[in-house]
Parts: structure tokens; C-alpha cells; sequence
């Protein structure tokens, strides 16, 4: 019998194991259900239900164009459920990229990481393809929360045009790969998911809410404006606020653009740089 | 280079600076033999499995698959290799199938190519039934089929197989046995497999090395190990009382007499032909022998003679030991 395995494509290892985590996704409608739903409640409560815009608006002590200003002046927008709601896109990418840590760390544990190691497919390849599905399923599952924002009323800027939404789609690509980087690199060794659990639990909050997604960094204190402006978060949600709700200001765009994608090529780098060096003992 | 098809040199791992797992072993493996790793839990047999497919980095020494160094062209050795592991490694949430196509797709092979292979491989593994069926709901021998199939994808040169057989019950380990050397014969590969069952390496192996505490004892055909003990034992008793250990060692073939609790304990070549002069002896002299049974060694005894002990469960690393629980419970699960 031959033994020739015909022409290689050094594609085909990365596209077929980004495949296998997909599919374990799209097959499983109750799992993007449940992962759509999640960030819908946190914009149901804290958009809707924490309503800033009528602590101003329905106090008689301050005049309606007054309590307009305030908004904008705090948050750049006068409604504050379209403020938030652009925050809980940053909420799905991170909650989604965590689970690509996990994902690895199950991997080792079940085998299929030295199955798969003892193939010739490129170790970078192994990393990259969890980088690669967490960041499509999580550009799908925001841009539903996202459509789903517009049907709560989001309330879009002077500068918005439907190219827009194309840049919308750019940043939350960059903060994807950068962030599920960082969670594979935190499970790359680990063969206990209780660790990368803890981790997780550890990590996902602070990193909301030391960001400018839920509330603007000009009203943090000092020691939390410096985190804010350190955490990738906050130049997403600016980013997207630019595009879809402000008079777009081009050089700050600008500058949360190449913030994102240094953030996502340096962790990604480092992510390749260690795959080769730690998946195999 | 060699010729032979694996050759490992003072090959070594330790883990964590101080477990030795592997220590020093040197064998070779010529081409298409099958060549089988016999040791209890812990012995190093899965670490020494890692190092010759490229997962593990030996800690000291140098080994070589199809000619390739596994360390410097681990790539290389991991195009001509196949691998079946300890642990089922399928993704328990695609099919039979799709676990297949993944695994081709690994290696980089064609979907015309693969899919054609695909469907052979499940035929010769009677698993086309329940190819699109997912693996969560396969049963241990399935399973371990499906690992099979998967680690011809590449039609390899040589095929690694890691304790195929555990956790299966006694006819599902022969069937399996069965389907290993059909695959063989089919593929014409080179086979290293390692297994802690006596009866496996004794009806699949053409040599086996013992290896123990991270060291080989000895290495041979299943024959040549169970010949090294001195042959057959018999074992009788005479009516008389009378102590008849100087008459049966002069006879030709017998190579030791013990007297054990009344009984003779007699160590002989050929036994089926040995015992009929015994007897025959004995009857000469006037004595009535009243019992006689002969037992042929098995590699339980080799096993015994050359580790000192039957075979041990040797406390895990907790990591082992819960890989192995998961396959136990996942292949008695129908
Ligand atoms: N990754 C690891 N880190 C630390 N120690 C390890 C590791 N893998 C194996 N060991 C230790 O090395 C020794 C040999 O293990 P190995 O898995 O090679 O044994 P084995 O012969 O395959 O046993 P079994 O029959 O249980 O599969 C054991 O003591 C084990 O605890
Ligand atoms: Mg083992």
C-alpha cells in the first residue's frame, strides 16, 4: 500500500483544529443561547435598569438641557444604555477568549494535546487555532448582542455610518487575539482547569470594571485611572463608542487602534514563542 | 545510521530533577517486527512511548525512529509515525468519522485522500455502522478502534500502540488483538507496543523487553525468555515412601529435583517427552507413581524470575493515576 500522503498544505492542521472547536460550538445551539443571553441580562440590568439618564432627567432641581449636558459631558452621550451597551460588547470578547484557556488545559488533561503534538502539525498552529475560534465566536456572539442592542434602542452618534460597523468588527478581532493569548498562556502548562477556573473567576471582573466599559475613567480615582488606561478594555469600548456614538475624534480612534493591535500582535508573538517552547515538556 | 527501525541509546528521562522514569535503556527494533514493552504500573513504558514520538524531550541519551533523531528532526519522525495512545484521545464530541478527517487533516493529507482512507480504515475496523455516531456514546472497544484507525491515517512506517488493550474485557482484548495483526498484515508496519498483560505480549509479540523501575531486565522473544528458565516443571507423587530425588536427576533432560511437602518438584526440558521416562524409571525401580501434572512456563513466571515479583501495582503519580481511572471508566462504559 502507499505510504505517500500526497501534497501538504501547512494550513490544513490550523483551519482543521480552529474547525473542531467551532463545531463543538455552532452544534450546540443551547451554548451560544446561553453565551448571547448572559451579556443580554448584564445590558438588560445595568442599561436599562440602572437608568443614570432619569437621575438627571427626572430631577426637578435640574433644568432638560442641563441634565443633557451632564450626560454628555460625563459619558460623551446623552443615553446611557448605549454607552453601556458598547461596553458589554468588550464583556463578550473577554468572556468568550477566557474559555480558550480552559479549552487547552482540557485538552492535556483528555490526551488530545499529545495526540495532536505527535503529528507534524506546527506548534504555533496548535496555539493559533484556539486564538483564531475564540475570536470568530466571539465576533459572531458580539455582533448578535450587538444587533440585539439596536433593537433596545441604541442610540447611534452624528459621525455613524454603516462602514462603521466594519470597525466595530476590527476591534473587537484585535482585543480577541490579544486577550485569549494571555488566557492561553496562563493554561499553556496547567493540567488542572481548577487553576485557570480561579484564574478566570479572579481576572473577569477586575477587568471589567477597571476599564472605562460599565462607567467613563475621568470619574475613577487616580490609582484606578492609571489601571484603566493600562487595560486594553478601554481603548475597545472607546474605539467602539468613536464609531458608533460620538463625533468620531480621528486621532484618538487612531490611537486606540494602534493600541489594540500592538496588544494583540505582542501577546500573540509571545503566545507562538512559548508554544513551542512549553507544549511539549 | 542504523538500519533498524527504532534504536534508542542510553535514552533517559527524569522528571522533576529527582523521578527517574526511564533510565538508560538501550534496544533496537528491526522492521516489521512487532516489539512490545512489558512492565507493571509505573515501570516507564508510556514515558519512554513520549520521548520515541517527539512529546517528551529525553533527559539524557539519544534515540532514533525510520533513521530520524527524535530530538533534531522530531519533525521527520513525526511524518512516518503513527500513534495510539494510553488514554482515548478522541474528541468525544465529533463523530467516529469527523475524528478521522481531523486527524488527516493534521497530518496535512488531501481531502480526496483522506476521505477515500477514512472509509477503508472504518470497514477494516467495522466502525462504518456508527461512523457518524458521536464518540461520547461509543463503547471502550470501539473507541479504542477508533484510535487505531486514527493512528493509520498516515500509513505509518512504524505504529505506536500504548497498552491497547486496558480496561477491556477478555473477549474485546482478543477481538483487538485480532484487529492488531490484521492491521499488520495489511499495512506491513513495524509495531512497538507496550502492555502490562503477560498473555498479551506472549500471543502479539515477536520480542518483548521486560522493564522495571525505568530499566530493562531482559529483552527476547516470548520463546527464548520462557526456554531461559530451564524448561517445564513437573510435579508428582509416588505411593511408596521413599526418597527417589538421586534416581530422576540422573535421567537425561532433568535439570533440577526438589522434595516440597511430600510431593517431587522436578524442573525438566521437554516436558511431554521427559514425564513418560520418569514414570517409566520409577516403575523399573518398583515405585507406583500415583500423581503427575506438568505445567509449560508462561511469561508469569519469566515475569517472576526476572523482577522478583508478579506484577505490582506500584503507587501512581496522582496525574497517572487519574488518567488512567478516566480510561478505565470510560471503557467499561457500553
Ligand atoms: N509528566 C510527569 N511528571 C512527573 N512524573 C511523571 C510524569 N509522567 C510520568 N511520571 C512518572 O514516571 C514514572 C513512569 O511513568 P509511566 O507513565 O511511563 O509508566 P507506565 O509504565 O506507562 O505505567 P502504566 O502502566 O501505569 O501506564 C511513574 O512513576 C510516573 O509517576
Ligand atoms: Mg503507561
Amino acid at each position: 500500500m502507499s505510504r505517500n500522503n500526497g501534497s501538504k498544505n501547512p494550513f490544513h492542521g490550523f483551519w482543521a483544529l480552529t474547525n473542531r472547536e467551532l463545531k463543538k460550538w455552532y452544534k450546540e445551539p443551547f451554548i451560544l443561547f446561553i453565551s448571547i443571553v448572559q451579556p443580554v441580562i448584564w445590558m438588560g440590568l445595568f442599561g436599562k435598569a440602572m437608568n443614570i439618564n432619569a437621575m438627571f432627567t427626572n430631577n426637578p432641581n435640574i433644568p432638560p438641557e442641563f441634565a443633557n449636558q451632564i450626560m454628555r459631558q460625563t459619558f460623551g452621550t446623552s443615553d446611557y444604555f448605549s454607552y453601556m451597551a458598547v461596553g458589554i460588547l468588550s464583556f463578550v470578547s473577554l468572556f468568550t477568549t477566557m474559555f480558550s484557556g480552559m479549552s487547552i488545559v482540557w485538552d492535556r488533561r483528555l490526551g488530545f494535546l499529545n495526540k495532536v503534538l505527535s503529528t507534524p502539525v506546527a506548534r504555533s498552529s496548535i496555539v493559533l487555532s484556539k486564538v483564531m475560534s475564540a475570536t470568530i465566536r466571539s465576533l459572531i456572539q458580539a455582533s448578535i448582542v450587538l444587533g440585539i442592542a439596536f433593537l433596545f434602542g441604541l442610540q447611534t452618534g452624528p459621525s455613524f455610518t454603516p462602514l462603521n460597523i466594519l470597525g466595530v468588527f476590527a476591534a473587537t478581532f484585535l482585543i480577541c487575539i490579544g486577550l485569549s493569548s494571555i488566557f492561553l498562556l496562563i493554561g499553556i502548562r496547567s493540567t488542572r482547569w481548577e487553576t485557570q477556573m480561579a484564574v478566570m473567576n479572579l481576572l473577569n471582573l477586575p477587568l471589567m470594571f477597571t476599564s472605562n466599559s460599565l462607567f467613563p475613567i475621568s470619574t475613577m480615582p487616580d490609582w484606578l485611572q492609571i489601571i484603566a488606561k493600562v487595560n486594553p478594555l478601554t481603548y475597545t469600548s472607546d474605539a467602539v463608542r468613536q464609531l458608533l456614538l460620538y463625533e468620531t475624534d480621528v486621532a484618538q480612534l487612531l490611537f486606540d487602534f494602534t493600541y489594540l493591535g500592538i496588544f494583540a500582535a505582542v501577546f500573540a508573538s509571545i503566545g507562538i514563542v512559548l508554544s513551542w517552547k512549553y507544549l511539549s515538556k | 545510521m542504523t538500519e533498524d527501525v527504532i534504536s534508542a541509546e542510553g535514552l533517559t528521562k527524569v522528571f522533576n530533577k529527582s523521578l527517574v522514569a526511564v533510565d538508560h535503556v538501550n534496544f533496537y527494533v528491526t522492521e516489521g517486527e512487532i516489539f512490545g514493552f512489558l512492565g507493571p504500573n509505573g515501570a516507564g513504558k508510556t514515558t519512554t512511548i513520549n520521548m520515541l514520538i517527539t512529546i517528551l524531550k529525553p533527559t539524557e541519551g539519544t534515540a532514533s525512529v525510520c533513521g530520524y533523531d527524535i530530538v533534531k528532526q522530531a519533525s521527520m519522525v513525526r511524518n512516518v509515525i503513527g500513534v495510539v495512545p494510553q488514554e482515548y484521545t478522541a474528541d468525544e464530541d465529533l463523530t467516529g468519522y469527523e475524528n478521522i478527517i481531523l486527524c488527516a487533516d493534521l497530518y496535512g493529507i488531501p481531502r480526496e485522500v483522506s476521505k477515500k482512507r477514512a472509509f477503508e480504515l472504518l470497514e477494516l475496523v467495522e466502525l462504518t455502522a456508527f461512523k457518524d455516531k458521536k464518540v461520547e456514546t461509543y463503547s471502550g472497544g470501539m473507541r479504542r478502534r477508533l484510535e487505531l484507525a486514527c493512528g493509520l491515517i498516515n500509513r505509518p512506517r512504524v505504529l505506536f500502540l500504548d497498552e491497547p488493550t486496558l480496561g477491556l474485557d477478555v473477549q474485546t482484548r482478543a477481538a483487538t488483538w485480532n484487529y492488531i495483526k490484521l492491521l499488520k498484515k495489511e499495512f506491513g508496519m513495524t509495531l512497538f507496543m507496550t502492555t502490562h498483560y503477560l498473555e498479551e505480549a506472549d500471543a502479539l509479540c515477536d520480542r518483548i523487553a521486560i522493564i522495571d523501575y525505568g530499566k530493562i531486565v531482559v529483552v527476547g522473544s516470548p520463546g527464548d525468555l520462557k526456554n531461559a528458565l530451564g524448561g517445564d516443571i513437573i510435579t508428582l507423587s509416588i505411593q511408596e515412601d521413599a526418597d527417589i530425588s538421586g534416581l530422576v536427576e540422573k535421567i537425561d533432560n532433568v535439570k533440577e529435583v526438589r522434595k516440597q511437602n511430600g510431593m517431587y518438584w522436578i524442573k525438566a526440558e521437554n516436558g511431554e517427552i521427559t514425564a513418560p521416562i520418569v514414570i517409566e524409571v520409577l516403575r523399573r525401580k518398583g515405585y507406583a507413581v500415583t500423581r503427575l501434572s506438568l505445567t509449560k512456563p508462561t511469561l508469569d513466571e519469566v515475569y517472576l524470575d526476572y523482577t522478583g515479583r508478579s506484577l505490582r501495582d506500584v503507587e501512581e503519580s496522582k496525574e497517572s493515576f487519574r488518567a488512567h481511572r478516566r480510561t478505565l471508566r470510560r471503557s467499561r462504559r457500553r
